[in-house]
């Protein structure tokens, strides 16, 4: 094992924590404000990946793809708002885990009708095709730098924006105590619109980028939701920080699974049972924290509500 | 005699015909497609157990479905080939499986069981797809047909009627076995716990044990479904235990009446009877089935059954305080 | 006297003559496609589909002079789905015979039931060592191609050119498994690393950080469809073309892949059984057709496809129509009385085919098109591995 490779490992496993991080900040912020168990967030970044594909194949830039995305994925998510989330805040989470499953299905069948069954082929802009010199001797896709610069970005802005602006303060009240935010003359309403937006514009962020990486096809948010909702519930609901760290946290434990532990293994154990126990190990790890979590810090590691 | 009472009676007699009459109405496919309704029904039906009656949100019953189904290919492989061994053995390990989990998921209530039950279905799928020598992703054909004895197996019929009706008799079974569990002291408190846990604690009753009893049972009734399941497929692959199964469930049990006592048969029967007739209609099958489920939640919380002439209102159980509910 | 030509006779007559030849009208043959045209698989699916439409088209949607009806299932690369799609088709459908499936994890799973309600499945595809070796079934035809002969091909190729080192990588399910036994089986170098991903992976950032830190002389991979185009796009995005020799399969190398990734390809070799620019004339039409009709060049999936039809079409002209006679059917289709467009080929013991195989390299033409040229033709009349482990005769 030699450094470079470490290094290079190391930040694809902050790639995919970056890239969670998205997807967790904007569910964590609509369950610990809104309190609506959301699972039709997956399909949000679905629609993000598959959007930015199409329009960055017609106009042939990239830039213009994820802004389209971003934006496109923000009316659909005004629309969503407006006809069913407004009347879910006030049902209990089995109703919303049932009315956003149903949206998951409807929202699978409408980009199959559109784009057909056949996964997209979305690609990276080809002035980020080539490799980029780290450190000598370590070359690193320019696209997954782009991935984390962004990723970073967006942390940036986002703490900055919780922690420093007014619409934060609002946001960081309404997820600490709704009913008092509420009597302290916050637009409860406004607040939750807003969140609600903002986690939407985050994962179509997300999946615009993702695109090039994963395969944009029918049933990609289902496959992310899960790891999402386990950053979620280690890092706390509601809390930003705690789904930065715990979104960092998952992303190393995937990558020490998928690169380090059949490493380990492959001293002793043949390569077809390695490959079959490394994601079974990385998988099995990731939910074995969040159990202890749940068993011992049920609101996880950095819990917003009082 | 009320609807009610006569119903069930009158569902069982027809679904016990059913194979002699398919036939001749060139139907033989749909044998196969009813067994594995009943199947469902079963899952749901145990899974409504724990919802339904003892109020907790459980998003990771496939998990158990799916030990069920491992259960017997390990049994299969292993030489075994009485059918009735497999799947109590399924059943038995189906149950602890559930009560270790148990241990675990049930000291959290609300969106936490949600989320824990999910982790640990989503451990049972990686410990599954990990399992090299029972197929893994790639799932596995069970080389031999689980034998029933007592010289059924001999009997030469297409769509294997005589498995049919073994479905059918373990469904009757664990109907009734529910049904009495409801109405028995135990499903009183059970139900008592999920109306208000802190005053059956207060009042001194097991919360714990009762509620890991309920846990264990109804998990060893899916694991039961799975391995049924198993069989009628010949054929068994993770993505039985993928979350999205659990949520098919879920919506099974909401569908037909949460809390009510045929609200999984009911619930398994519609889910599994539209998905077949959107499926011939459409190549999109899930957009109507996705519409009709956010139409239910907002139309008719309580499931169809609830949706049933005034007249039954009587006999119906006072509606459930939404599971896992509210409070933080 | 009665009149012969009375009201009640007419009608008999009429009966009975309508009754004949609706009983000769009668039932359509028919037959079980299921295809990829969802999930992992979805280019090779894609190919697959459309071939077989052209030649059910071509044949008029008759098979052997007998009509037919062909029903289609998306299996979505999942064997679950699969299984579910193959079973409504022989109880609800009634099919006598079977072909689609693009991986060899669905034929492995949709096998059993087929053989078990004896419905012959001509692979379009898969070629599993399972099914050439110890669980060979005389209603299983490996029309294409064993799934460890392209590896054999490729595997003879980087021994002759001398490469020291070779990482080889494929996806964990069972034609992955085979494809690197093959390879491993004629290359005599050093396998630096055996890598297993997973089936439908797209990112291989983490496989090829480890390709860089054992820099290998070669690469052996084979990475069927999307996974493949993803990864040589991630080898040449992460400057490892310029150390590492790149060697794989058709299911990389072909027309699907050239047109997603293009110039990056160049000089990329593979071993394949056929290639589009064969000199028979059944593949000169075939190709001819294809273009005609969809305006792109074949890949090896279509030929594949093409050749399952027709070796339907064939069989069912050599029994007469009536597939009702197994023994009779398993005989005209191992007869394999059909121009291929692979050229002659017969089926071994086990029902997969002894044939050519040709090693080909990317490269563009005299007006700038890329594609592939055969420059070799490493194994001649090859029979597979496993053909003595298999019992039939």
């Amino acid at each position: 094992m030699t450094p470079t490779l470490f290094i290079e490992q190391m930040l694809n496993g902050l790639g995919y924590g970056f890239m969670l991080f998205l997807l967790a900040a904007g569910l964590t912020l609509i369950f610990g404000i809104m309190d609506v168990m959301n699972l039709a967030h997956g399909s949000l970044f679905m629609s993000g990946a598959y959007v930015a594909a199409h329009v960055h194949t017609r106009t042939g830039s990239f830039l213009v793809g994820v802004v389209a995305a971003i934006a496109v994925v923000i009316v659909l998510a005004l629309v969503l708002e407006v006809l069913m989330f407004r009347k879910l805040y006030a049902r209990d989470h089995l109703a919303q885990v049932l009315a956003t499953f149903g949206v998951i299905l409807v929202a699978d069948d409408v980009v199959k009708m559109i784009w057909g069954a056949a996964p997209l082929m979305a690609s990276a802009p080809a002035a980020l095709a080539g490799p980029v010199e780290l450190l000598p001797g370590l070359l690193y896709p320019s696209y997954r730098l782009v991935i984390l610069a962004a990723g970073v970005a967006v942390a940036v802005g986002l703490y900055l924006l919780v922690n420093h602006t007014r619409i934060g303060m609002l946001v960081r009240a309404g997820a600490s105590n709704r009913r008092m935010a509420e009597f302290m003359g916050v637009r409860v309403g406004q607040v939750f619109s807003l969140v609600f937006l903002l986690g939407a514009a985050l994962a179509a962020l997300a999946g615009a980028l993702m695109g090039p990486l994963t395969a944009v096809q029918v049933g990609m948010g289902e496959e992310i939701l899960i790891p999402s909702l386990v950053v979620l519930v280690i890092g706390g609901i509601g809390s930003i920080r705690g789904a930065f760290v715990a979104a960092m946290v998952v992303g190393m434990v995937d990558t020490v699974g998928r690169a380090f532990v059949p490493m380990a293994l492959k001293a002793f154990l043949s390569p077809t049972l390695v490959s079959d126990l490394a994601p079974a190990i990385a998988g099995l790890a990731t939910y074995a924290l969040m159990a202890l979590v749940l068993a011992f810090k049920p609101a996880g590691l950095f819990p917003a509500r009082g | 005699m009320r609807f009610t009472r006569w119903a069930p009676w009158l569902a069982a007699v027809l679904l016990a015909a059913f194979p002699l009459v398919a036939p001749l109405l060139g139907l033989d496919f749909y044998i196969g497609f009813v067994r594995r309704a009943m199947v469902f029904a079963m899952a749901a039906a145990s899974l409504n157990f724990i919802l339904g009656y003892g109020g907790m949100a459980a998003l990771g019953h496939a998990g158990f479905v799916g030990v069920g189904a491992y259960t017997l290919v390990a049994l299969s492989d292993a030489g075994v080939q009485s059918a009735w061994l497999m799947w109590g053995g399924a059943l038995l390990v189906a149950g602890a499986a559930a009560g270790l989990i148990g241990l675990i998921v049930l000291r959290t209530r609300g969106v936490y069981l949600i989320m824990s039950t999910l982790a640990f279905a989503q451990m049972l799928y990686f410990i599954a797809v990990s399992l090299r020598a029972y197929g893994g992703d790639d799932g596995y054909n069970l080389m031999e047909r689980p034998l029933l004895g007592f010289g059924l197996d001999t009997l030469e019929s297409g769509a294997e009627a005589p498995f049919y009706w073994a479905v059918l008799l373990l469904l009757g079974g664990v109907m009734a076995l529910f049904n009495r569990a409801t109405e028995s002291r135990f499903g009183h408190a059970l139900m008592g716990i999920r109306d208000n846990e802190t005053r059956m604690r207060a009042m001194g009753y097991p919360v714990m044990r009762l509620m890991m009893a309920a846990f264990m049972l109804s998990g060893a009734i899916a694991g039961l479904a799975g391995a049924l399941l198993a069989t009628h497929n010949a054929f068994v692959s993770p993505s039985l235990m993928h979350w999205t199964q659990s949520a098919n469930l879920i919506v099974m049990v909401v569908i037909g009446g949460v809390g009510l006592r045929w609200g999984g048969p009911v619930g398994a029967a519609v889910w599994i009877g539209l998905e077949e007739v959107f499926k011939q209609v459409t190549d999109y099958w899930h957009l109507p089935l996705g519409l009709l489920l956010i139409a239910i939640v907002f139309v008719a919380p309580r499931g169809l059954a609830s949706l049933m002439p005034r007249r039954t209102a009587a006999a119906a159980p006072q509606p459930a305080p939404a599971a896992g509910g509210k409070a933080a | 006297m009665k009149n012969c030509l009375s009201l009640p006779s007419l009608l008999t007559a009429a009966l009975a003559v309508s009754a004949a030849t609706s009983a000769l009208a009668a039932d359509p043959i028919k037959v079980g496609l299921a295809l990829d045209i969802s999930g992992p698989f979805a280019t090779g699916g894609g190919e697959t589909r459309d071939a077989m439409n052209l030649a059910i088209k071509l044949l008029d949607n008759k098979l052997g002079g007998y009509p037919a009806e062909f029903i289609q299932a998306d299996t979505a690369g999942s064997p679950d789905q699969a299984k579910q799609a193959v079973d409504r088709m022989i109880q609800q459908n009634r099919i006598s015979l079977f072909s689609g499936p693009t991986p060899s994890n669905v034929a492995l799973a949709v096998g059993p039931s087929l053989f078990a309600a004896k419905v012959p499945y001509i692979t379009s595809n898969p070629g599993p060592s399972q099914y050439a070796g110890a669980q060979c079934n005389p209603y299983f035809f490996g029309l294409s191609y064993q799934n460890d002969t392209w590896d054999e091909t490729v595997g003879q190729h980087a021994t002759d050119q001398g490469y020291k080192t070779a990482f080889i990588i494929a996806p964990n399910y069972p034609a992955g498994r085979d494809h690197l036994t093959g390879f491993k089986r004629t290359f005599k170098g050093t396998v630096s690393s055996e890598v297993y991903s997973k089936v439908g992976q797209l990112d291989y950032a983490a496989e090829l950080a480890q390709v860089r830190a054992q820099k290998p002389a070669a690469l052996y991979f084979f990475l069927p469809g999307a996974m493949g185009i993803n990864f040589i796009k991630q080898f040449v995005a992460s400057g490892l073309s310029k150390d590492t020799v790149l060697l794989t399969t058709p299911a990389s190398s072909d027309e699907d892949t050239i047109a997603a990734v293009g110039e990056p390809m160049l000089g990329l070799f593979s071993g394949s059984q056929w290639s589009h620019d064969l000199p028979n004339a059944a593949n000169q039409k075939f190709v001819a057709e294809f273009r005609k009709a969809y305006n792109r060049y074949p890949t090896f999936y279509a030929a594949q496809a093409y050749d399952a039809i027709l070796a339907m079409d064939a069989a069912v002209r050599d029994v007469k129509g009536n597939v009702a006679d197994k023994p009779a059917l398993l005989k005209a289709l191992k007869a394999a009385n059909f121009q291929s467009v692979r050229g002659a080929f017969k089926y071994d013991n086990n029902n997969f085919p002894i044939q050519d195989y040709y090693l080909r390299v990317v490269g563009k033409t005299a007006d700038g098109r890329i594609t592939n040229k055969t420059v070799a033709t490493p194994l001649k009349a090859h029979r597979d591995a496993y053909h003595d482990q298999c019992r039939m005769k």
